[in-house]
């Protein structure tokens, strides 16, 4: 496969190479590399929150509106893998088949393949291979998402959580995780009782961790069936990513992010040339022994580190 | 990437699945079996053209494959040829399986199969479920359709002949 192939817009290339990427396939991993100094251009949002608050739906409104702006737009939405089997069923992509034929839209679905984050291994490298393309924007649907799966904060630019009213008292907006992560909130089904509330828990909560120059998250209430709210949530994520440019933090941030990609190469490489095929046998053979408690799990694996 | 590779990745998950249901308490307390990561999973998508509302067979069949261990993609109801090919196209799938029940299998299978050929997509294995009458199966076989599942065929058989078919 030829790198120019992704740069020229070939679709079918672009998705061959999502899939080797994917298969963590050794080809992939080289054009990729050579795609590396192609990125850089677009706006990477993440979207994130619980299964059903409307994610797909918004996303899907998200990126008709940018396309009306006249954007590029890549998708990536991630749903997740069966820990027993490796299947999964990709269900995002059935709110967006409507721009599923436009030239200037290209959504792909991936299972989390044992992830636990929200997203999947190999969604910042996919990303990566939108951007090449040229996409001006790029979207990142997460698994729905319980309290604590923030990975996504990681792989993007701008981070928007959904939320929907119904789900738990203001308690439950104090709590750290997910609610921490956001640079925009959006209160989605926003015509359903008890969204006004939502909002001043919200607000509430937001207004405490307030700080001269800091960024300030705005909580914007939609009704992504009826596109209502949507184009303020574009809005409002421009302005962060303006802002944030300004002020630096997109700059520390890409720092931060090539710290991971560098760390998560070197921890790859390591793991791989640790568990050779002779380790993972000796594993299997000290399984018994930890499960029937006559070795404890330490000397176990020291015995694998040493051996 | 090779055929062979892929099939003995599809035993092995088999195997993983069939433990777990032996000793779900065991599958439960421990961390899950963990299904191997690299390697190429086998991509589907199960696809609803045209103007056909019943998509429990789609599912049923979505479920099954997803169980088997292969990553499915579903386009949910009433999709155009050009939907269906871009998707296949951007999702990279090696299976696209097509479910018709509305009698209309003649008129939109063909624009699909053309759809896929221009665009250089042929090599994708296509396959059909639903009702369709056995008059037309050789039919669409001659265009390229690979294998018909009509009613009354078992989760087994489609996912037996996915993996002794799929390219790669």
């Amino acid at each position: 496969m030829d790198p120019k192939d992704i740069l020229k817009g070939d679709k079918r290339a672009i998705a061959r190479l999502m899939t080797l990427v994917e298969d963590e396939d050794p080809h992939g991993m080289e054009v990729l590399r050579a795609l590396h100094k192609h990125t850089g251009h677009a706006h990477i949002v993440g979207v994130t929150g619980a299964p059903g608050v409307g994610k797909s739906t918004l996303v899907y409104r998200m990126a008709k509106g940018l396309r009306e702006r006249g954007e590029r737009v890549g998708i990536v939405a991630v749903d997740p893998s069966s820990p027993f089997t490796g299947g999964a069923l990709l269900g995002d992509r059935i709110r967006m088949m409507e721009i599923a034929t436009d030239p200037e839209v290209f959504i792909r679905s991936m299972g989390t393949r044992g992830c636990l984050g929200g997203l999947s291994r190999k969604t910042y490298e996919i990303v990566k291979i939108l951007d090449a393309w040229g996409a001006d924007t790029i979207l990142v649907e997460t698994v729905g998402t319980g309290q604590a799966e923030v990975d996504v904060v990681q792989a993007v630019q701008t981070c928007i959580v959904v939320m929907v009213s119904g789900l738990g008292d203001e308690v439950q907006t104090f709590k750290a995780g997910i609610m921490e992560i956001g640079d925009l909130f959006v209160i989605n089904k926003a015509d359903r009782g008890g969204a006004d509330r939502l909002f001043l828990e919200v607000k509430a909560m937001l207004e405490m961790g307030q700080a001269p120059g800091k960024w300030d998250p705005p909580i914007i209430k939609t009704i992504a069936t009826s596109i209502e709210g949507v184009a303020e949530v574009l809005d409002a994520m421009k302005k962060h990513y303006k802002v944030s440019k300004e002020t630096g933090v997109l700059g520390r941030k890409c720092m931060e992010r090539a710290m991971l990609d560098i760390e998560d190469i070197v921890r790859d490489r390591m793991m791989a040339g640790l568990l050779t095929p002779q380790k993972k046998e000796l594993m299997k053979s000290l399984c018994k022994k930890v499960a029937d408690k006559k070795m404890d799990p330490y000397e176990a694996a020291q015995k694998v580190l040493c051996e | 990437m090779a055929k062979g590779k892929s099939g003995s990745k599809a035993k092995k998950t088999g195997k993983g699945s069939s433990k777990g249901k032996a000793g779900t308490k065991q599958a439960a307390a421990a961390c899950p079996p963990q299904p191997s990561t690299a390697g190429h999973r086998i991509r589907v998508l199960v696809a609803k053209p045209g103007l056909d509302g019943h998509d429990r067979g789609a599912k049923v069949v979505a479920r099954g494959l997803r169980d088997s261990g292969m990553e499915v993609i579903y386009t949910g109801l009433r999709q155009t040829p050009e939907q269906i090919v871009a998707t296949a196209v951007q999702e990279d799938v090696d299976v696209i399986g097509l479910s018709c029940l509305s009698g209309a299998h003649m008129t939109l299978f063909p624009k699909i199969m053309e759809l896929l050929k221009k665009a250089g997509a042929s090599d994708i294995l296509v396959t059909a479920g639903g009702i369709v009458p056995a008059d037309d199966v050789p039919k669409l076989k001659k265009l390229g359709i690979s294998a018909v599942f009509g009613p009354g065929t078992t989760l087994d058989d489609i996912v037996d002949y996915i993996r002794k078919n799929v390219k790669r």
